[in-house]
């Protein structure tokens, strides 16, 4: 018997409630007092396709989705066809007996399965045909032995947050009931794993969009304009429904230029703003992000990166964009490129990307992906560190030069010249696109041509100088040094848990900031490490040859992975045990 | 209260000999400094083109930004401080070409923004191609067989898409030049005054004469109250252009209509440390 330890997942096609009872069912299991983490898999579609929602939980700390899957819930019969080899010898499928069909011996002998008529019992109790996720919910927790309270808790909270009256919360919990009820019936052996309500410590579950909501709203962002995309959107959303608590003005404009450059015009005038994206939406912003760059503009845009290219597909993960990033817009300016891996970094992150873009004046990206921007973690508050806001060099009217004309790109050591918000007396100027002086009058000369660009890229030294370093995290003596970015970090410590099983020592260096980069540190790494792996959700190793251009150091391998999932742990696991 | 002076910048224009922007520049300043509105109060947000060139020449707050864009990053400078005066200043190309889709929706948003359009329905810049204002059939060095598109029409384009000023003026008229700009700042909400230019180097079509013979002032019978009445001179089938108010109408503006800024401006709200633990609950 193992107990509060098991990976569930629930499939069907669109329209059948497959997010919204995943959420549930992680929801509930968080306030059971256990860690989860979700993953979801959907088409870009409203109804038809084929949407799964997993669902991890063990009452020790999950940094990623876990295989092989214990329960399966499999609500037509793609989800039955689709998912076999995931499943753990002992596992059970509770499969729809209204639309799917299990042909004898299809799962091996281990396998529990256990028609439910779904649809059936849903319309029997009362409630739409739709409610066939609650009796699913229902039936898992009679399989898990799991009080049917707890669900009857989160199914209030759900349909009350929905908005819904008293008479669908009745019918969906007795919906719950009577999946709950036919699984104890018709289980004929006990099920391996269970699962028991520990206390509830208060933690939350969120996904990586709503901590980098909150970490704005936290740094003093005042301002958003954006253009819906997957899976960026929800970023927006989260803002918008906190704006009028927080005073923060959140608008959908026309397109992803506008997105842009109304964020740039607010930062411009001097309140904190941000647009957000995917990487399509990116490429029509990026004249604009030169822009920033180049007229010295705080600028902060989060690119939550799907695959590509084009449309490619629009609701699943990938790395891809991070060499597009690095390079995006014509001609050259300082960038700040950052690649949060978790919540805690999400929060915290986007709060260093505003004080950074105020700091230096100039663009700041934060990279993100659909897997980390929309999985649902457990997240401690105390994790949840809070950065003081550094609003840069702003000149007031007395700061100004009496007698001489202010100068707005003052050639200054650290190239941070002191900037003047619209509707400061003696401080106007150009925010000039153009070549400009440092009275920001337009300028062709070669001379003032090179002292600009200089002076713009003393900026990005002293950043370099000012953002943290990464960690090398994990034995110092490692078999061999993982090296990643962004949404990888779970997966990666979670296979580093599983090698030690192996007797395989590994240790992890995540490249939080990728540009400017930390090239001395990565050096000392390579230099002391036996081995080193990089591992991305890409095709052609991207970070691996920014790592080449930076330091002209390669590692010994690459583990790539390119096929719109994300990472899991065991794919990292024996494909490290099979190269050491 | 300032002067024109105060508005013009210690850069010296670079237009050639005749241009029409000769005729705007000025105009607007006077409009400006009539209105009692101080050099650090206006900002001017510029796009790519001859007429943009102009950034340089206005002291005020000037920002050069990128082809086509003037419109949306105005528009973000008014909802950050709303107590600005925010104007867009593009041409043609820039403004009716890249930037088409910005003007259809500040017209339907209508912030409270001044969009003039220096329209000399050529590409000058870039040395005298086609724009999209040009007449049918114009030869260009890229349309040698003439142009093939219909041209834009920017004040019915306006009126339709909801815009709550629409005027039309001539770079070659500067007093009534200069009061259009006037009422249109005072205006609030989105206004456009497309200015209709000459380009004495590349456009030796719409020249100042040709202007003259095919323009005409809107004069007191005319009621800009009425949007039938508008559209009809906006749309007149012979050819002849209106100078004046088109069209004028009171709607909320898109800044009053944000309940956070309905009192202090973004830009003025302390950053407060926010808080925020009901937001955490909602999590649990």
């Amino acid at each position: 018997m193992i107990q509060n330890n098991f990976s569930w997942k629930i499939g069907g096609e669109a329209g059948y409630g497959i997010l919204s009872a995943g959420a549930m069912f992680a929801r509930a299991m968080l306030r059971a007092g256990l860690y989860v983490f979700d993953y979801a898999e959907y088409p870009s579609l409203i109804r038809g396709g084929h949407n799964t929602f997993e669902v991890s939980v063990s009452d020790r700390k999950v940094f990623a989705p876990r295989r092989p899957i214990q329960v399966l819930i499999a609500l037509n019969q793609d989800t039955v066809n689709l998912h076999t080899h995931e499943l753990a010898p002992d596992a059970a499928v509770l499969y729809n007996t209204n639309n799917a069909s299990v042909p004898g011996g299809y799962y091996g002998d281990g396998v529990t399965v256990i028609g439910v008529p779904f649809e059936d019992l849903a319309l029997a109790s009362g409630a739409e045909r739709v409610a066939r996720n609650v009796v699913a919910l229902g039936a898992t927790y009679a399989l898990l032995k799991l009080p049917i309270e707890g669900l009857f808790a989160i199914i209030e909270l759900n349909f009350t947050l929905k908005k819904k009256p008293q008479a669908i919360i009745d019918t969906n919990k007795a919906a719950a009931r009577a999946g709950f009820d036919f699984i104890n019936k018709n289980l004929s052996k006990p099920f391996n794993y269970t699962a028991k309500p520990l206390s509830n410590p208060e933690r939350m579950i969120m996904a990586g969009n709503n901590a980098i909501a909150l970490g704005a709203i936290k740094a003093g962002c005042k301002f958003l304009s954006g253009y819906p995309m997957t899976p960026a959107t929800s970023i927006m959303n989260t803002l918008a429904g906190q704006a009028q608590k927080h005073n923060l003005v959140v608008v959908q404009v026309e397109d992803e230029i506008a997105a842009i450059c109304a964020a740039i015009g607010a930062g411009y005038a001097g309140v904190r703003s941000m647009t957000v994206t995917s990487g399509g939406g990116f490429d029509l912003m990026t004249e604009a992000w030169g822009m920033a760059g180049q007229i010295e503009v705080p600028l902060v845009v989060v690119e939550a990166m799907r695959t590509g290219p084009s449309t490619g597909m629009p609701t699943w993960s990938g790395q891809d964009d991070l060499a597009m990033l690095l390079a995006a817009s014509h001609g050259e300016f300082p960038r700040i490129v950052m690649a949060p891996g978790d919540l805690e970094q999400c929060y915290f992150m986007t709060q260093e990307a505003f004080n950074l873009a105020e700091k230096y004046q100039t663009p700041v990206m934060v990279i993100t992906d659909k897997y980390l921007a929309s999985s649902h973690s457990w997240i401690e508050q105390s994790g949840f560190k809070d950065l003081p806001i550094d609003r840069g060099r702003v000149a007031a009217e007395k700061d100004l030069p009496v007698g001489t004309a202010y100068k707005r790109y003052l050639h200054t050591k650290d190239g941070v010249s002191p900037r003047t918000l619209p509707g400061t007396p003696g401080g106007e100027h150009i925010a000039n696109s153009d070549e400009h002086d440092e009275e920001s009058f337009s300028d062709e000369t070669a001379e003032e041509r090179a002292k600009m660009v200089d002076k713009r890229f003393r900026k990005f030294d002293a950043a370099a100088a000012d953002v943290p370093l990464p960690v090398l995290e994990g034995d110092s003596n490692a078999d061999i040094t993982i090296i990643g970015w962004g949404s990888t970090r779970g997966a990666i410590l979670e296979a580093i848990e599983q090698l030690k099983s192996h007797r395989i020592r590994a240790n992890y260096l995540q490249i939080k900031y990728i540009s400017p980069f930390p090239v001395e540190y990565v050096k000392s790494v390579f230099k002391k490490a036996k081995k080193i792996a990089v591992v991305e959700n890409n095709k052609t190793g991207q970070l691996a040859a920014w790592i080449r251009e930076q330091t002209g150091l390669a590692p010994d391998y690459k583990i790539l992975k390119y096929d719109g999932r994300p990472f899991f742990s065991d794919e990292i696991t024996s494909t490290i045990k099979n190269l050491l | 209260m300032a002067t024109e002076k105060d508005f013009t910048s210690t850069y010296k224009p670079t237009w050639c000999p005749g241009c029409g922007n000769y005729g705007i520049y000025p105009a607007t300043k006077r409009a400006l400094a009539e209105l009692g509105i101080k050099p650090h109060e206006a900002v001017m947000v510029f796009g790519i083109g001859c007429s943009s060139n102009g950034a340089n020449c206005y002291k005020l707050y000037s920002f050069h930004s990128i082809h086509g864009r003037s419109l949306p990053v105005a528009i973000g400078v008014k909802l950050a401080n709303h107590e600005l005066t925010v104007l867009a200043d593009s041409g043609d190309g820039d403004g009716y070409s890249e930037g088409t889709n910005h003007f259809v929706h500040a017209c339907r948003g209508n912030a409270d923004i001044t969009y003039l359009v220096h329209d000399n329905r050529m590409y000058s810049l870039t040395q005298g191609q086609t724009s999209p204002t040009s007449l049918k059939g114009t030869k260009t060095v890229t349309t040698p067989a003439g142009s093939i598109n219909e041209p834009f029409n920017p004040v019915a384009t306006a009126l339709v898409s909801g815009a709550t000023f629409v005027a039309q003026g001539f770079s070659g008229d500067i007093p009534h030049l200069a009061d259009l700009i006037k009422k249109a700042i005072q205006h609030r909400g989105f206004s456009l005054v497309n200015i209709l230019q000459v380009c004495t180097t590349y456009n030796k079509v719409n020249t100042f004469d040709w202007y003259k013979q095919h323009t005409y002032k809107l004069d007191a019978t005319y009621n800009p109250a009425d949007f039938n009445g508008a559209l009809l001179a906006a749309t007149r089938t012979d050819g002849k252009l209106p100078l004046g108010i088109l069209y004028q109408t009171k709607r909320p503006t898109y800044d009053e209509q944000i309940p956070q800024i309905k009192v202090e401006p973004l830009v003025r709200q302390p950053i407060k440390v926010a808080d925020l633990e009901p937001a955490f609950d909602s999590y649990r």
